[in-house]
C-alpha cells in the first residue's frame, strides 16, 4: 500500500511517499502500526483531530475500512483558494 | 467547463473576457480572483503544494456539482501550485448563468469548497522563516452554507 504524506505531516515525517506491507484493516490501524515504527511518526499523528486523511484519492475518515484500498494519505486541513 | 492546475502565471483579466466571449445563451458572468497578499513581514513567496491526481479530481468533483445544482451554461477555474509571487494571482473562478443569482451563488460554492475541500496548502516563505497558513474554522464552518436547509435557495427558481 502507497502511504503519501503532505505538507507538514511530510516534513515531520521526513518523507513524501513509502510503500508499507500492512495487515491493518482500517486507517485507525495503519496509523496505530506507523506510530509503532518510530518516534516521528507518533509525533506526526499525537493529534489526528488536526490531520486529514484521504483513502484511495477520496476524503474520509480515520474508521475507514482498508479493504482493497491501493492508497491512502495524511495532511492537513487543506488551505486553497 | 475548463479546469486548468498549473504552475505558470495567467492574466485573470484576458482569461475573464475569453470566458465571456466564449457564452452565447448567458446573461451574466461572476468571477472571482485570488491574490497572494503582501501579508506577512517580508514575504518573499508563498509556495503552494498539492496532492497531483487527487487535486484534479476533487476540482472536477466540485465543478461538476456547481454546474449541476445551479443550471450553469459553463464554469472556469484555474488554480496555480509552485512558488507564487506577492500580488500575482493564486488562482480564479467565473460562472455563466441565465441570471446573476445563480452565477453568484455558484461563484461563492465553488470558493468555499476549493478553499477547504480541494487538496492545496500554501506556506509562506518569509525573511522571518517558512510557516504553513493554518485552515480557519469559518472556512470549514462555511460549507455548511450549503447544505443546510436554505431560505434563499437560489438552485430553485430565479428562471
Amino acid at each position: 500500500m502507497d502511504i503519501l504524506y503532505f505538507a507538514w505531516v511530510r516534513e515531520r515525517i521526513g518523507l513524501p511517499k513509502e510503500t508499507v506491507e500492512t495487515d491493518a484493516t482500517t486507517v485507525n490501524a495503519l496509523v496505530d502500526e506507523l506510530c509503532a515504527k518510530e518516534e516521528r511518526y507518533a509525533a506526526a499523528f499525537a493529534d489526528i483531530s488536526a490531520l486529514r486523511v484521504a483513502v484511495d484519492q477520496e476524503l474520509s475518515d480515520f474508521d475507514a475500512p482498508l479493504d482493497g484500498v491501493r492508497e491512502v494519505a495524511f495532511f492537513p486541513p487543506m488551505t486553497g483558494g | 467547463m475548463d479546469i486548468r492546475l498549473q504552475s505558470e502565471a495567467f492574466d485573470a483579466g484576458a482569461e475573464l473576457n475569453g470566458f465571456t466571449a466564449r457564452q452565447d445563451d448567458a446573461g451574466a458572468v461572476v468571477s472571482f480572483t485570488g491574490i497572494v497578499r503582501d501579508v506577512a513581514t517580508g514575504l518573499k513567496h508563498m509556495r503552494i503544494e498539492h496532492y497531483p491526481g487527487m487535486t484534479e479530481k476533487a476540482i472536477l468533483g466540485i465543478v461538476t456539482e456547481a454546474v449541476d445544482r445551479w443550471e450553469l451554461s459553463d464554469a472556469l477555474v484555474i488554480h496555480r501550485h509552485g512558488d507564487l509571487a506577492p500580488t500575482e494571482p493564486i488562482m480564479m473562478v467565473a460562472t455563466a448563468s441565465r441570471h446573476r443569482a445563480a452565477a453568484f451563488a455558484a461563484a461563492d460554492f465553488l470558493m468555499d469548497y476549493l478553499k477547504s475541500r480541494a487538496p492545496f496548502w500554501k506556506k509562506e516563505m518569509t525573511t522571518e522563516g517558512n510557516t504553513w497558513v493554518a485552515a480557519k474554522d469559518a472556512d470549514e464552518d462555511a460549507l455548511g452554507r450549503w447544505t443546510e436547509p436554505r431560505d434563499n435557495d437560489t438552485s430553485q427558481g430565479d428562471r
